[in-house]
């Protein structure tokens, strides 16, 4: 059936997250945290990875590590369970001697203790024979995708690109860098592994259950019925725990050979760096050809970036800029370096947080070019239309959120030119920027909904929290669907145990599993009635809600901020951000709100400090730690102000929401950028904006 | 190779723990003693959550860069995974698990119900560290200890926003909740 939409009750009021309890007293229990539910002490793993970068692995010596005390076993290539189906590369983990970047798993110890583990691991050496390899975008030969990572067409063209920039009375020409990025959830990748009676049984870090037990569960040769995977908590993930990685594929192996005998494996925080994704560094050539009054006749985006020889994996950052403003004639492509490098993979907006920085830093530029105000210049280049797709946009309330972003910041007392505020030793500017993120909604979800006594109900979705505040916004969802209220309602979430749900990805997971519940709330109430005995129930699988093949659904945003830059030192401080979002339907203030400020937080951070640095000679990433790789700190964050407009969109859910796990951090970093060139009359194109682009 | 095929899965280590250097130590965590056996190599951390079974401070980076780990040792707040067990022998530790009471019907500690008043948390990884930090933060500022932006080495602490970001800016939060965290140590700090 096809959901009714729902009023709102529960949906749409502030309610505090329901395992804030477990969160701050430290009893929730993470990937690594179920000793209580072994029956016998767990062997501790701990990876052993490559220091070449291509080649082969020639002998793995293990004979110092096995005689280290404790040490109970050493699982190389030779050695390790075998899988069933070896074509995903990055998954193939110790099946056969061939390297493909540096800090790929060669060999994975198996001991009583950590400490015995982590000696082993150290004791191992591995002979691997080296062969020449290629570690650098810059200079290297590209190839055309067949699609990106998401299926969006690789290339798209409209009009007469070339010859209308070429006529342009104002052109916008430069080239925008975004850096290799880590995500770096503060939970490490982990993952306790249990084979006992032919199921494998996985406490697995990870953004969706279902996704992992479906991944692994071919290539470990088992019907994917015998592999449960739970994530009763995740530690957060921002994309890195959306797929499963090598080191799920390891804990897997080694809980196969330990049959009967839990495994834990922890990846370490330096190992997460070329094992468990990243964001690829992107360079974005942008041409933009306008009219004297910042009207854009053409514009160009032409993506390069690089992916891993063994996995293809291509980021989107064309996609926004076919879909954002007007203009007639349009050009986007996508073209990938194929290296010898740890396999890039999803971060929080994909696509569309590298590309929209390059799009809004260069709109800014145009905004400056023909002296147009910058949030009057988007307002001027507002689509009546989808450019692309020439479908009508569902709920396009871009203008609105600038305005009123625009209102609340106090953008109308800003200075026109740059280079105007000096306060004491600092150049004081602000910036604008515009977000989107489409409404992606992922099929297939199931949920289930029994009766249970006394007016009460038991809702069960095999959705995962990784703290994005689903277990309370589901909650509510499932409370307005069945006319109860939030406390009547049991839910059950992140077990494969549970009917089928999709990735907490792509900001699709509220709106996805939130639909499959409603859905299933309908029909159980059509079966059952008002009154329903104890025990009955419903499972039902989410029909796609509803038909938007020709509609272009998106949310929009527009974020302003304040920037510092120290006349003397080049010091970047951000003291304002302020977000104006159109989402649809918010179903909880509380959560939604700190969804929304921790991508402000991540998207400064973006601006200012983040940045995998990879030495050619050698292909790793050398900055592998917290220390090396910074990350916003509290003292790095200023005043944050989030807002959103009334809205509800009954086209996008049945709850009328789409959503909002990721736009917070799409063109926060072009707004800081841009707020420190109003400040200074310096232009940044390359991220991040470190001290010395202002010296 | 050849080794590791002697080594059958059914058969526990050949290598039994007596050749693993170790000592006793005990710890009173959360207001119970413990008799802990550790390898000399163990981490605070490590002893914490592997061997008294206590998983409330959290294994972030085991560098010290993130303070996930961060307890209460004798009073202070306190990096585990920087600090070998052996070293702690007779220490006082209060993990955020023993800053509440138990578990399903003790009263939170101001500081914990302050954090879920403002959303100071998204996935709660970094949580339990970041309270406990708090509340050692709170009584440093308490008497009077100054921060890298105390202007005033003399005068009694006065804990603006700019004073609690500073000195709690030894603990990471990914999910990016700094500002429901401020929020929260504002309110316990009676502002």
């Amino acid at each position: 059936m096809t959901a009714n939409s729902v009023r709102a009750v529960a949906m749409g009021t502030a309610m505090e997250r329901v395992d804030g309890r477990e969160k701050v007293t430290g009893r929730a229990t993470y990937a690594m945290e179920n000793d209580a539910e072994l029956d016998r002490p767990p062997l501790h793993g701990w990876m052993v990875t490559s220091r070449t970068a291509k080649g082969r692995v020639l002998r793995v010596d293990a004979s110092d590590a096995l005689d280290h005390p404790g040490v109970v076993t050493v699982l190389d290539h030779t050695t390790a369970p075998r899988l069933a189906s070896t074509e995903d590369r990055e998954l193939a983990v110790l099946q056969d001697d061939r390297i493909g970047f540096r800090g790929q798993i060669v060999a994975l110890v198996l001991a009583e203790t950590p400490e015995s583990a982590r000696e082993g691991a150290r004791l191992v050496r591995v002979h691997e024979q080296a062969e020449p390899f290629s570690a650098t975008l810059e200079g290297a030969e590209t190839y055309r995708p067949d699609s990106s990572s998401v299926g969006s067409e690789t290339d798209t063209e409209q009009g007469e690109v070339d010859a209308a920039l070429a006529a342009a009375p104002v052109r916008i020409d430069h080239t925008y860098t975004t850096p290799h990025e880590h995500n770096n959830p503060l939970e490490p990748h982990a993952a306790t592994a249990l084979w006992r009676d032919g199921t494998l049984t996985m406490w697995d870090s990870t953004q969706g259950v279902h996704r992992v037990a479906a991944t692994l569960a071919p290539m470990l040769g088992i019907e994917p019925e015998r592999l449960r995977v739970r994530a009763p908590y995740v530690g957060g993930g921002f994309g890195s725990k959306g797929p499963p990685h090598g080191p799920e594929v390891a804990v897997a192996l080694a809980a196969m050979w330990a049959e009967g005998r839990p495994v834990k494996l922890a990846v370490t925080r330096q190992q997460m760096f070329p094992l468990t994704g990243y964001r690829t560094q992107t360079v974005s050539d942008l041409r933009i050809g306008a009219e004297p009054d910042g009207r854009i006749i053409a514009l160009e985006h032409a993506v390069t970036v690089q992916t891993s020889a063994i996995k293809e994996f291509v980021e989107h950052a064309a996609v926004p800029a076919r879909m954002m403003y007007a203009g007639e004639h349009r050009r986007t492509s996508h073209r990938v370096a194929s290296l010898d490098v740890p396999v890039p993979s999803w971060m929080r907006a994909p696509g569309e947080m590298p590309g929209m920085h390059a799009l809004e830093v260069a709109m800014d530029e145009l905004a400056v070019a023909v002296g147009v105000d910058p949030v009057e210049l988007r307002v001027r280049n507002e689509p009546e239309v989808d450019p692309g797709s020439g479908n009508p946009f569902s709920n396009r309330r871009l203008v609105d959120c600038l305005y009123r972003g625009a209102e609340l910041f106090g953008w109308a007392d800003r200075p026109v030119a740059p280079r105007a505020t000096l306060d004491g030793d600092w150049w004081v500017g602000t910036g604008v920027a515009s977000a989107t993120y489409p409404a992606n909604f992922f099929p297939g979800n199931a949920a289930r909904v029994t009766a249970l006594e006394r007016g009460r109900y038991a809702v069960a979705i095999g959705a995962v929290d990784i703290g994005t505040g689903a277990r309370t916004a589901l909650l509510q969802i499932a409370a307005d669907a069945l006319g109860v209220g939030v406390a009547e309602v049991d839910l059950a979430i992140g077990d494969t145990d549970l009917p089928f749900a999709t990735v907490a990805g792509g900001s699709s997971g509220t709106g996805s599993w939130g639909t499959a519940i409603t859905q299933a709330a309908q029909q159980f109430r059509a079966d059952h009635g008002e009154a329903p005995d104890p025990g009955v129930q419903t499972t039902s699988t989410a029909q796609s809600y509803p038909d938007t093949e020709h509609l272009a659904m998106h949310s929009y945003g527009a974020v302003f901020t304040e920037a510092r830059v120290h006349r003397w030192t080049g010091e970047v401080r951000v003291p304002r951000m302020l977000g104006v979002y159109s989402v649809g339907r918010v179903i909880n203030p509380t959560t939604a709100r700190s969804q929304f400020l921790g991508g402000l937080v991540m998207g400064l951070s973006a601006a200012l400090f983040e940045e995998s640095v990879r030495d050619p000679r050698f292909g790793h990433f050398v900055t592998q730690d917290l220390a090396t790789y910074h990350v916003a700190s509290h003292a790095d964050i200023g005043d944050l102000r989030v807002e959103w407009l009334d809205d509800v969109d009954e086209r996008a859910t049945p709850m009328g929401s789409r959503g909002i796990g990721e736009i917070g951090i799409v063109g926060t970093s072009a707004a800081v950028v841009n707020a420190a060139y109003h400040a200074t009359g310096v232009r940044v194109r390359n991220l991040p904006a470190t001290s010395d682009a202002f010296l | 190779m050849e080794h590791v095929a002697e080594h059958h899965p059914d058969h526990e280590s050949p290598h039994t723990s007596q050749h693993v250097p170790e000592q006793r130590i005990t710890l009173r965590i959360d207001g119970t003693d413990h008799e802990l056996t550790v390898d000399t190599r163990t981490t605070l951390l490590d002893a914490l959550r592997e061997r008294a079974g206590n998983t409330s401070p959290k294994k972030g980076c085991d560098h010290g860069q993130c303070g996930s780990c961060t307890v209460l040792l004798d009073g202070r707040r306190h990096l585990t995974c920087l600090a070998l067990a052996v070293a702690y022998d007779g220490a006082e530790i209060v993990t955020a698990a023993g800053l509440a009471g138990p578990a399903d019907e003790g009263d939170l500690h101001p500081v914990q119900q302050a954090f879920i008043t403002h959303d100071g948390f998204q996935c709660g990884y970094c949580t339990p560290g970041q309270v406990c930090s708090a509340v050692g933060m709170l009584e440093e500022a308490g008497r009077g200890a100054p921060s890298h932006v105390t202007a005033d080495l003399e005068a009694d602490v006065d804990l603006t926003d700019e004073e609690i970001r500073e000195r709690m800016s030894g603990n990471l939060c990914r999910c990016g909740a700094y500002a429901g965290i401020l929020g929260a140590i504002r309110e316990s700090a009676g502002r």
